[in-house]
């Protein structure tokens, strides 16, 4: 296993803590590297509200499985690293909103009314958006302490927000189903084996 | 990249070398020669001037004659700033090579259009089954330069090279009965990636239709060429349709068959989502799709920074010359 690989080495908390800081902005490293070349086709403001989204998704996905990987691999050291992949996947869901804005609406305030209220897959974003925000706002460790269990049940929201970036996602088939079968097979994964581990008997150890 | 087309050539294809020149000299040339009887409405092409760095599709050698000797429709060409070539052969929606914008000028490139045949069929005297050198031999070419709006509330401004629909049609004699026209995309999974994918909701081949007031309108067009040059493969070459008063789907590309018939023909999108994709698909910003608004487009190349959002226009625009075939009907249920 590589990563235990990582873990079985000296390999200091703080090196790790940088890695899991810079991987998640490659993407859009990336994503500025081919707008500033022209790379992105006839249409990047298109290219460049579909990227963010789909890495919005993938970003909130990773930050799903930090959980379930920690238990089956025994992987306690990647705890640490859940809060800065959720709120990498709060900035994402706002650099996509900004572009949707700025690149595609130029920030017309009627385009907006329309779009919010015709759009439905809009809507849908959102409210996944919306919902993401207090989960950022309380997730410091401060606000856990304080909120303590109810801190538990607030960021149970994110399975709703998966849900509902879900229905975004899906919403905006027009003739193939592809990404949408793959991302939805993975949540499904992911929240089926948390229905599964409630419904087995609990364990004698926890862990 | 200079992509290439090799065709074999017929003895009747054997022309003076001094025809094959580059296009764009020929017409600089052009200007002190009375070589083309200019009607009226019509000029001499411009030379384009195409990105360095584009590719360029010469197309098939009995297809050069055509183009060089083809005028600009001014009646019908709108004085808009067409797209750049490079963003058109770049920005397609042809779902047999990929969904991505990009796809089709990506896996496209090996398709193969010439040698090419075309069906005619149905309702018409003379069917039969014709090489489309054949078919477009006594079509004289003109360019038109049309708004291409996308269902997904894009557009373009395409120079085109084609003739109308109807001019074809009337040469092999429709019937009474002939009241549609269906059109059929090539089928072929080997060349056409998209064709062979599993989770597309589209049923293959790609299928479109036309009332046949429609068809025969004089705005209709049958394109072969674009920007001076052939039709790209990501464009649907050899041979597609352009209907610029209605979505972009409707305008089918790489048309095999062309089949006159009676009762209106079931087309692709309409099949897959009939509340989404109607027949008629008319550039209505009036009737929503259900998903997303039609009152405006984004005229592309677009700036990032300020996007060129521009009303969507009954019928593109082009309401003066087909609002009346649609006279009394209701275009919300005939969207």
């Amino acid at each position: 296993m590589v990563l235990s690989g990582i873990r079985g080495s000296n390999l200091k908390p703080l090196a790790l803590w940088w890695l899991v800081f810079l991987l998640p902005l490659l993407p859009l490293a990336w994503l500025f590297d081919q707008a500033w070349s022209l790379n992105l086709g006839a249409d990047p403001a298109q290219a460049i509200v579909k990227f963010t989204g789909l890495w919005t998704l993938r970003l909130l996905w990773i930050t799903l499985a930090v959980t379930p990987l920690r238990r089956i691999f025994h992987w306690g050291w990647l705890q640490r690293y859940r809060r800065m992949l959720g709120l990498y996947t709060l900035f994402y869901a706002v650099v996509h909103l900004l572009a949707f804005a700025t690149f595609i609406l130029g920030w017309r305030l009627d385009l907006l009314l329309r779009e919010l209220s015709e759009r439905p897959y809009i809507v849908v974003g959102s409210l996944a958006l919306l919902l993401l925000i207090p989960l950022g706002v309380t997730s410091t460790r401060a606000m856990q302490r304080r909120l303590g269990a109810r801190w538990v049940k607030l960021h149970r929201l994110v399975y709703v927000i998966a849900l509902l970036a879900m229905v975004h996602f899906i919403w905006q088939i027009r003739s193939s189903f592809e990404d949408q079968l793959f991302y939805g097979v993975i949540l499904a994964g992911l929240l089926g084996y948390r229905l599964w581990v409630r419904r087995r008997p609990k364990p004698r150890q926890s862990r | 990249m200079l992509i290439k087309r090799r065709s074999p050539i017929k003895s009747s294809d054997i022309t003076p070398e001094s025809v094959y020149v580059n296009r764009r000299r020929f017409l600089q040339g052009l200007a002190g020669t009375t070589a083309l009887a200019l009607t009226e409405g019509a000029s001499a092409i411009p030379a384009y001037s195409l990105d360095r760095d584009q590719p360029q599709y010469p197309g098939p050698d009995w297809l050069q004659r055509a183009l060089r000797e083809s005028t600009r429709n001014e009646a019908f060409s709108t004085d808009e700033k067409p797209a750049p070539y490079g963003n058109i052969i770049t920005h397609n929606n042809f779902y047999e090579f990929g969904l991505g914008k990009q796809d089709p000028s990506l896996k496209a490139q090996d398709f193969k259009t010439d040698p090419w045949t075309v069906e005619i069929a149905g309702e018409v005297d003379k069917p039969g089954v014709y090489n489309l050198e054949d078919l477009l031999r006594p079509h004289a070419l003109e360019e038109r330069i049309y708004r291409l709006r996308c269902v997904e509330a894009w557009s373009m401004v395409i120079p085109w090279m084609g003739f109308s629909l109807g001019d074809l049609l009337k040469r092999f004699e429709p019937t009474s009965r002939a009241r549609y026209v269906e059109f059929t995309t090539l089928k072929d999974p080997e060349q056409m990636p998209g064709q062979r994918s599993f989770f597309s909701t589209l049923d293959w081949p790609y299928v479109e239709g036309l009332r046949m007031d429609e068809a025969m309108h004089p705005l209709t067009l049958l394109a072969v060429g674009l920007y001076g040059n052939a039709l790209p493969p990501q464009n649907g070459a050899p041979f597609r349709l352009v209907v610029p008063w209605k979505y972009g789907f409707k305008s089918i590309k790489s048309v095999v068959k062309i089949r006159l018939v009676e009762e209106m023909p079931g087309t692709t999108w309409n099949r897959t989502a009939s509340g989404e994709y109607g027949f008629y698909a008319n550039v209505n910003p009036a009737v929503d799709h259900p998903r997303w608004s039609q009152a405006t487009e984004r005229r592309l190349p677009s700036s990032l920074f300020s996007p060129n959002i521009i009303d969507t226009l009954p019928f593109n625009g082009y309401a003066d010359e087909v609002a009346g075939l649609y006279s009394g009907m209701d275009l919300k249920q005939w969207f």
